[in-house]
Protein backbone atom coordinates (compact mmCIF):
# COMPACT_ATOMS: atom_id res chain seq x y z
CA UNK A 1 0.00 0.00 0.00
CA UNK A 2 1.23 3.24 -0.73
CA UNK A 3 2.19 5.90 2.00
CA UNK A 4 0.36 8.81 2.32
CA UNK A 5 1.44 12.16 1.37
CA UNK A 6 -0.57 14.84 1.77
CA UNK A 7 2.14 17.03 1.94
CA UNK A 8 2.10 17.21 -1.95
CA UNK A 9 -0.99 18.87 -1.92
CA UNK A 10 0.31 21.99 -0.44
CA UNK A 11 0.45 24.83 -3.27
CA UNK A 12 4.05 26.06 -4.54
CA UNK A 13 5.76 23.70 -2.24
CA UNK A 14 7.90 20.59 -3.27
CA UNK A 15 8.67 18.67 -0.20
CA UNK A 16 11.96 17.00 -0.17
CA UNK A 17 11.08 13.13 0.79
CA UNK A 18 12.92 10.15 0.30
CA UNK A 19 11.84 9.49 -3.84
CA UNK A 20 12.90 13.11 -4.75
CA UNK A 21 16.12 12.41 -2.71
CA UNK A 22 16.62 9.64 -4.95
CA UNK A 23 15.58 11.56 -8.21
CA UNK A 24 17.95 14.21 -7.27
CA UNK A 25 20.64 12.68 -5.44
CA UNK A 26 23.70 13.07 -8.18
CA UNK A 27 21.76 17.02 -8.80
CA UNK A 28 22.28 17.66 -5.08
CA UNK A 29 26.09 15.59 -4.50
CA UNK A 30 26.94 18.07 -8.06
CA UNK A 31 26.03 20.63 -5.76
CA UNK A 32 28.04 19.45 -2.53
CA UNK A 33 31.30 19.48 -4.57
CA UNK A 34 30.64 23.74 -5.15
CA UNK A 35 31.54 23.51 -1.20
CA UNK A 36 35.66 23.30 -2.89
CA UNK A 37 36.95 26.75 -3.80
CA UNK A 38 39.11 24.93 -6.42
CA UNK A 39 36.08 22.86 -7.74
CA UNK A 40 34.13 26.01 -7.72
CA UNK A 41 36.70 27.75 -10.12
CA UNK A 42 36.28 24.66 -12.66
CA UNK A 43 32.92 25.00 -12.52
CA UNK A 44 32.93 28.27 -13.45
CA UNK A 45 35.46 28.00 -16.08
CA UNK A 46 33.23 25.26 -18.31
CA UNK A 47 29.99 24.71 -16.55
CA UNK A 48 28.74 21.94 -19.07
CA UNK A 49 32.21 20.33 -18.51
CA UNK A 50 31.48 20.57 -15.18
CA UNK A 51 27.93 19.16 -15.21
CA UNK A 52 29.23 16.84 -18.00
CA UNK A 53 31.11 14.77 -15.27
CA UNK A 54 27.97 13.96 -12.68
CA UNK A 55 25.31 11.43 -13.63
CA UNK A 56 22.39 13.59 -13.82
CA UNK A 57 19.96 13.91 -16.69
CA UNK A 58 20.43 16.42 -19.55
CA UNK A 59 17.35 17.73 -17.73
CA UNK A 60 19.08 18.49 -14.89
CA UNK A 61 21.85 20.04 -16.40
CA UNK A 62 19.71 22.20 -18.27
CA UNK A 63 18.04 23.29 -15.32
CA UNK A 64 21.34 24.04 -13.95
CA UNK A 65 22.61 26.17 -16.68
CA UNK A 66 19.57 28.14 -16.85
CA UNK A 67 19.74 28.64 -13.35
CA UNK A 68 15.86 27.67 -13.24
CA UNK A 69 15.75 26.84 -9.47
CA UNK A 70 12.18 25.58 -9.69
CA UNK A 71 12.67 23.26 -12.25
CA UNK A 72 16.21 21.43 -10.25
CA UNK A 73 13.59 21.41 -7.43
CA UNK A 74 10.90 19.52 -9.36
CA UNK A 75 13.81 17.13 -10.53
CA UNK A 76 15.08 16.54 -6.89
CA UNK A 77 17.18 19.35 -6.21
CA UNK A 78 17.10 20.53 -2.31
CA UNK A 79 17.38 24.07 -1.53
CA UNK A 80 19.95 23.79 0.90
CA UNK A 81 21.98 22.16 -1.80
CA UNK A 82 20.76 24.24 -4.33
CA UNK A 83 22.40 27.20 -2.63
CA UNK A 84 25.70 25.93 -3.16
CA UNK A 85 25.38 27.01 -6.64
CA UNK A 86 23.67 30.74 -6.11
CA UNK A 87 26.60 30.80 -3.46
CA UNK A 88 29.11 30.06 -6.20
CA UNK A 89 27.18 32.98 -8.26
CA UNK A 90 27.73 35.30 -5.52
CA UNK A 91 24.15 35.59 -5.37
CA UNK A 92 21.98 36.16 -1.67
CA UNK A 93 19.56 33.46 -0.51
CA UNK A 94 16.95 36.18 -0.78
CA UNK A 95 17.39 37.01 -4.21
CA UNK A 96 17.72 33.64 -5.48
CA UNK A 97 14.02 32.95 -3.21
CA UNK A 98 12.84 35.66 -5.50
CA UNK A 99 13.76 33.91 -8.95
CA UNK A 100 11.36 31.31 -7.86
CA UNK A 101 8.66 33.22 -7.29
CA UNK A 102 7.65 35.37 -10.46
CA UNK A 103 8.76 38.40 -8.31
CA UNK A 104 11.76 40.85 -9.17
CA UNK A 105 14.26 40.61 -6.52
CA UNK A 106 13.59 44.16 -5.20
CA UNK A 107 9.63 43.36 -5.29
CA UNK A 108 10.30 40.37 -3.44
CA UNK A 109 12.61 42.44 -0.63
CA UNK A 110 9.43 44.73 0.04
CA UNK A 111 7.22 42.11 0.73
CA UNK A 112 9.16 40.62 3.06
CA UNK A 113 10.01 43.71 4.27
CA UNK A 114 6.40 44.46 4.64
CA UNK A 115 5.81 40.69 6.78
CA UNK A 116 6.26 38.54 4.01
CA UNK A 117 3.86 36.47 2.40
CA UNK A 118 0.99 36.76 4.61
CA UNK A 119 -1.00 32.68 4.31
CA UNK A 120 -4.27 32.70 2.39
CA UNK A 121 -7.05 30.30 0.77
CA UNK A 122 -4.70 30.87 -2.16
CA UNK A 123 -1.37 29.46 -0.61
CA UNK A 124 -2.59 26.97 2.32
CA UNK A 125 -4.62 23.61 2.36
CA UNK A 126 -7.77 24.12 4.07
CA UNK A 127 -8.05 22.15 7.76
CA UNK A 128 -10.08 19.22 6.27
CA UNK A 129 -8.01 18.81 3.18
CA UNK B 1 25.44 16.08 40.08
CA UNK B 2 24.72 18.39 35.96
CA UNK B 3 21.74 19.92 35.89
CA UNK B 4 19.94 21.56 33.03
CA UNK B 5 18.78 25.30 34.59
CA UNK B 6 17.62 26.92 31.50
CA UNK B 7 17.03 26.71 28.09
CA UNK B 8 17.27 29.27 24.70
CA UNK B 9 14.62 29.23 21.83
CA UNK B 10 16.59 31.21 18.74
CA UNK B 11 16.46 31.57 15.26
CA UNK B 12 19.57 30.35 12.96
CA UNK B 13 19.12 32.61 9.92
CA UNK B 14 22.60 32.62 7.66
CA UNK B 15 22.25 36.56 7.13
CA UNK B 16 22.49 37.39 10.98
CA UNK B 17 25.90 35.79 10.96
CA UNK B 18 26.66 37.61 8.18
CA UNK B 19 25.49 40.85 9.68
CA UNK B 20 27.42 40.21 12.48
CA UNK B 21 30.78 39.07 10.55
CA UNK B 22 30.27 42.26 8.76
CA UNK B 23 29.63 44.58 11.48
CA UNK B 24 26.11 45.79 10.48
CA UNK B 25 24.26 45.12 13.59
CA UNK B 26 23.94 48.89 14.09
CA UNK B 27 22.08 49.33 10.58
CA UNK B 28 18.59 49.99 10.15
CA UNK B 29 17.67 46.63 8.65
CA UNK B 30 19.12 44.71 11.40
CA UNK B 31 19.54 47.09 14.70
CA UNK B 32 15.82 45.90 15.69
CA UNK B 33 16.80 41.75 15.36
CA UNK B 34 20.16 42.68 17.51
CA UNK B 35 17.96 44.68 20.27
CA UNK B 36 16.22 41.78 20.86
CA UNK B 37 18.77 39.78 22.11
CA UNK B 38 20.56 42.20 24.38
CA UNK B 39 18.31 40.68 27.25
CA UNK B 40 19.66 37.71 26.59
CA UNK B 41 23.51 38.53 26.33
CA UNK B 42 22.89 40.15 30.00
CA UNK B 43 21.72 37.51 31.43
CA UNK B 44 24.17 35.05 30.10
CA UNK B 45 27.01 36.66 31.62
CA UNK B 46 25.18 36.33 34.67
CA UNK B 47 24.31 31.79 33.85
CA UNK B 48 27.71 31.48 33.16
CA UNK B 49 26.69 27.93 31.72
CA UNK B 50 29.42 25.31 32.30
CA UNK B 51 27.92 23.16 29.05
CA UNK B 52 25.24 23.77 26.36
CA UNK B 53 23.47 21.05 24.65
CA UNK B 54 22.98 22.66 20.96
CA UNK B 55 19.86 21.33 19.62
CA UNK B 56 20.32 22.34 15.18
CA UNK B 57 20.36 20.98 12.15
CA UNK B 58 22.94 20.90 9.25
CA UNK B 59 21.88 22.59 6.18
CA UNK B 60 24.01 19.86 3.69
CA UNK B 61 27.65 21.09 5.14
CA UNK B 62 27.99 17.82 6.95
CA UNK B 63 25.75 15.94 6.08
CA UNK B 64 25.58 15.21 2.84
CA UNK B 65 22.82 13.10 0.55
CA UNK B 66 25.47 9.76 1.12
CA UNK B 67 24.31 10.14 4.94
CA UNK B 68 21.49 11.36 6.80
CA UNK B 69 21.13 10.48 10.11
CA UNK B 70 17.97 11.40 12.23
CA UNK B 71 19.35 12.40 15.17
CA UNK B 72 23.18 13.10 15.68
CA UNK B 73 25.16 13.99 18.96
CA UNK B 74 28.96 15.01 18.55
CA UNK B 75 30.93 13.78 20.90
CA UNK B 76 34.28 14.96 19.56
CA UNK B 77 36.97 17.17 21.59
CA UNK B 78 36.20 20.39 19.19
CA UNK B 79 34.66 21.53 16.25
CA UNK B 80 35.54 23.39 13.35
CA UNK B 81 33.48 26.50 11.61
CA UNK B 82 32.41 24.83 8.34
CA UNK B 83 32.96 26.42 5.19
CA UNK B 84 29.40 26.75 3.50
CA UNK B 85 30.71 28.03 0.13
CA UNK B 86 31.49 31.53 1.11
CA UNK B 87 34.39 30.59 3.26
CA UNK B 88 34.42 29.60 7.44
CA UNK B 89 32.49 32.30 9.95
CA UNK B 90 35.32 34.12 11.97
CA UNK B 91 34.37 32.63 14.68
CA UNK B 92 36.26 29.96 17.48
CA UNK B 93 36.52 26.76 17.07
CA UNK B 94 33.44 25.21 19.29
CA UNK B 95 34.94 23.32 22.01
CA UNK B 96 32.53 19.94 23.17
CA UNK B 97 32.99 17.52 25.59
CA UNK B 98 33.62 14.54 24.86
CA UNK B 99 33.06 12.69 28.66
CA UNK B 100 29.59 14.35 28.92
CA UNK B 101 28.19 13.70 25.29
CA UNK B 102 29.21 9.95 25.63
CA UNK B 103 27.86 9.75 28.72
CA UNK B 104 24.28 11.28 27.23
CA UNK B 105 24.72 8.37 24.39
CA UNK B 106 24.90 5.57 26.27
CA UNK B 107 22.31 6.94 28.69
CA UNK B 108 19.65 7.65 25.76
CA UNK B 109 21.16 4.92 23.44
CA UNK B 110 19.93 2.81 26.25
CA UNK B 111 16.68 4.83 26.79
CA UNK B 112 15.53 4.05 23.08
CA UNK B 113 16.85 6.85 21.12
CA UNK B 114 19.03 5.92 18.72
CA UNK B 115 21.68 8.87 18.24
CA UNK B 116 24.25 8.55 15.53
CA UNK B 117 27.78 9.10 16.97
CA UNK B 118 29.50 11.52 15.07
CA UNK B 119 33.66 12.82 16.33
CA UNK B 120 33.93 14.69 13.33
CA UNK B 121 31.75 17.48 13.00
CA UNK B 122 32.20 20.89 11.34
CA UNK B 123 29.41 22.82 12.21
CA UNK B 124 27.77 25.35 10.47
CA UNK B 125 25.66 28.22 10.80
CA UNK B 126 22.59 26.79 12.55
CA UNK B 127 25.07 25.88 15.49
CA UNK B 128 27.27 29.09 14.72
CA UNK B 129 24.78 31.92 14.71
CA UNK B 130 23.09 30.81 17.84
CA UNK B 131 26.54 31.31 19.95
CA UNK B 132 26.88 34.96 18.27
CA UNK B 133 23.97 35.69 19.41
CA UNK B 134 24.29 34.91 22.90
CA UNK B 135 27.94 35.69 23.13
CA UNK B 136 28.29 38.29 20.83
CA UNK B 137 32.32 38.18 18.95
CA UNK B 138 34.71 36.81 21.82
CA UNK B 139 38.09 35.27 21.36
CA UNK B 140 37.03 31.86 22.43
CA UNK B 141 33.24 30.61 23.14
CA UNK B 142 32.81 30.92 27.16
CA UNK B 143 31.47 27.79 27.62
CA UNK B 144 31.29 24.10 26.16
CA UNK B 145 29.26 22.92 23.52
CA UNK B 146 27.83 19.41 22.92
CA UNK B 147 26.07 19.78 19.52
CA UNK B 148 22.83 17.32 18.40
CA UNK B 149 21.75 17.38 15.08
CA UNK B 150 18.28 17.30 13.99
CA UNK B 151 17.27 16.01 10.67
CA UNK B 152 15.24 18.82 9.06
CA UNK B 153 16.15 18.67 5.46
CA UNK B 154 15.04 15.14 4.23
CA UNK B 155 11.52 14.36 5.00
CA UNK B 156 10.17 12.78 6.88
CA UNK B 157 11.76 14.32 9.67
CA UNK B 158 11.36 13.21 13.59
CA UNK B 159 8.02 13.92 14.52
CA UNK B 160 7.59 16.79 17.13
CA UNK B 161 6.39 14.03 19.88
CA UNK B 162 9.61 12.64 19.36
CA UNK B 163 11.55 15.24 19.79
CA UNK B 164 9.87 15.95 22.57
CA UNK B 165 10.56 12.43 24.35
CA UNK B 166 13.86 12.65 23.71
CA UNK B 167 14.49 16.52 25.28
CA UNK B 168 13.49 14.30 28.23
CA UNK B 169 15.60 11.44 27.79
CA UNK B 170 18.52 13.87 27.63
CA UNK B 171 17.65 15.47 30.98
CA UNK B 172 17.69 12.05 32.73
CA UNK B 173 20.99 11.72 30.93
CA UNK B 174 22.58 14.81 32.03
CA UNK B 175 21.15 14.33 35.79
CA UNK B 176 22.63 11.26 35.97
CA UNK B 177 26.21 12.78 35.07
CA UNK B 178 28.11 12.84 38.50
CA UNK B 179 30.02 16.53 37.62
CA UNK B 180 28.57 19.83 39.14
CA UNK B 181 27.83 21.09 36.02
CA UNK B 182 25.56 23.97 34.81
CA UNK B 183 23.92 22.76 31.48
CA UNK B 184 21.41 24.88 29.05
CA UNK B 185 19.70 23.69 26.60
CA UNK B 186 19.21 25.69 23.08
CA UNK B 187 16.72 24.56 20.53
CA UNK B 188 17.02 26.67 17.48
CA UNK B 189 15.85 27.15 13.58
CA UNK B 190 12.28 28.54 12.88
CA UNK B 191 10.00 30.27 13.24
CA UNK B 192 7.87 30.23 9.80
CA UNK B 193 9.73 30.46 6.38
CA UNK B 194 10.00 28.70 3.00
CA UNK B 195 13.04 29.36 0.83
CA UNK B 196 11.97 27.35 -1.93
CA UNK B 197 9.02 27.29 -4.75
CA UNK B 198 6.30 29.71 -5.62
CA UNK B 199 5.37 30.49 -2.20
CA UNK B 200 8.80 31.43 -1.11
CA UNK B 201 8.64 34.22 1.15
CA UNK B 202 5.84 32.62 3.67
CA UNK B 203 5.34 34.37 7.01
CA UNK B 204 3.09 33.23 9.27
CA UNK B 205 2.32 35.70 12.25
CA UNK B 206 -0.46 34.20 14.19
CA UNK B 207 1.29 30.68 13.62
CA UNK B 208 4.53 31.93 15.17
CA UNK B 209 3.14 33.25 18.06
CA UNK B 210 0.59 30.81 19.11
CA UNK B 211 3.64 28.55 18.97
CA UNK B 212 5.42 30.81 21.44
CA UNK B 213 2.50 30.53 23.75
CA UNK B 214 1.83 26.87 23.69
CA UNK B 215 5.88 25.89 23.80
CA UNK B 216 5.83 27.62 27.47
CA UNK B 217 2.18 27.22 28.81
CA UNK B 218 1.20 23.54 26.77
CA UNK B 219 3.84 21.89 25.27
CA UNK B 220 2.82 18.60 25.85
CA UNK B 221 -0.34 19.56 23.30
CA UNK B 222 1.87 20.90 20.85
CA UNK B 223 4.56 18.31 20.86
CA UNK B 224 1.18 16.71 18.93
CA UNK B 225 1.01 18.85 16.28
CA UNK B 226 1.77 17.09 12.87
CA UNK B 227 4.22 17.65 10.27
CA UNK B 228 1.68 18.85 8.06
CA UNK B 229 0.50 21.69 10.11
CA UNK B 230 3.84 23.18 10.25
CA UNK B 231 4.70 22.60 6.08
CA UNK B 232 1.37 24.08 5.22
CA UNK B 233 1.30 27.22 7.95
CA UNK B 234 4.70 27.86 8.44
CA UNK B 235 6.36 26.72 5.70
CA UNK B 236 8.38 24.10 4.23
CA UNK B 237 11.12 25.32 6.35
CA UNK B 238 9.26 26.53 9.41
CA UNK B 239 9.44 22.11 10.60
CA UNK B 240 12.60 23.44 11.79
CA UNK B 241 10.71 24.48 14.81
CA UNK B 242 10.35 20.75 15.86
CA UNK B 243 13.96 21.25 17.20
CA UNK B 244 12.48 23.73 19.76
CA UNK B 245 10.89 20.94 21.42
CA UNK B 246 13.83 19.00 22.14
CA UNK B 247 15.09 22.21 24.15
CA UNK B 248 11.28 22.26 25.74
CA UNK B 249 10.81 18.70 26.97
CA UNK B 250 14.61 18.82 29.26
CA UNK B 251 13.09 21.41 31.11
CA UNK B 252 10.64 21.56 33.87
CA UNK B 253 6.65 21.39 32.99
CA UNK B 254 6.51 25.04 34.76
CA UNK B 255 8.89 27.87 33.34
CA UNK B 256 9.69 31.26 33.75
CA UNK B 257 9.43 33.00 30.54
CA UNK B 258 12.76 35.73 31.03
CA UNK B 259 12.58 37.20 27.41
CA UNK B 260 10.46 36.51 24.31
CA UNK B 261 10.63 38.52 20.87
CA UNK B 262 9.11 38.10 17.85
CA UNK B 263 10.35 39.93 14.38
CA UNK B 264 9.70 39.61 10.96
CA UNK B 265 11.92 39.49 9.19
CA UNK B 266 15.44 38.36 8.71
CA UNK B 267 16.12 38.08 4.61
CA UNK B 268 13.42 35.25 4.43
CA UNK B 269 12.63 34.48 8.04
CA UNK B 270 10.51 35.38 10.98
CA UNK B 271 13.16 35.45 14.30
CA UNK B 272 11.67 34.00 17.58
CA UNK B 273 13.67 33.74 20.70
CA UNK B 274 12.45 32.75 24.19
CA UNK B 275 14.72 32.91 27.56
CA UNK B 276 13.55 30.06 29.45
CA UNK B 277 14.11 29.28 33.14
CA UNK B 278 13.02 26.11 35.48
CA UNK B 279 10.82 27.33 37.98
Amino acid sequence: MAIDKPYKKVPGTTIFDADMASLGFHLNQFCMSLMKAPNREKFKQNEQAYLDQWPMSDEQKAAVLARDYNKMISLGGNIYFLAKIFSSDGISFQAAASTMTGMTQAEYAQMMLSGGRAPDSSNTLKKDN
Amino acid sequence: MAKINAGIATSHVPAIGAAIDNGLTENEYWKPLFDGYEFAKTWMKAQKPDVILLVYNDHATAFDLNLVPTFAIATGAEFKPADEGWGPRPVPNVMGYPKLAAHIAQSVIQDDFDLTVVNTLDVDHGLTVPLSLMFGQPEQWPCRVIPIAVNVVLYPTPSGQRCYNLGKALRKAVESFDEDLNVQIWGTGGMSHQLQGPRAGLINKEFDNAFLDKIVSEPAALAKTPHLEYINLAGSEGIELIMWLIMRGALNDQVDVKKRFYHVPASNTAVGHLVLENK
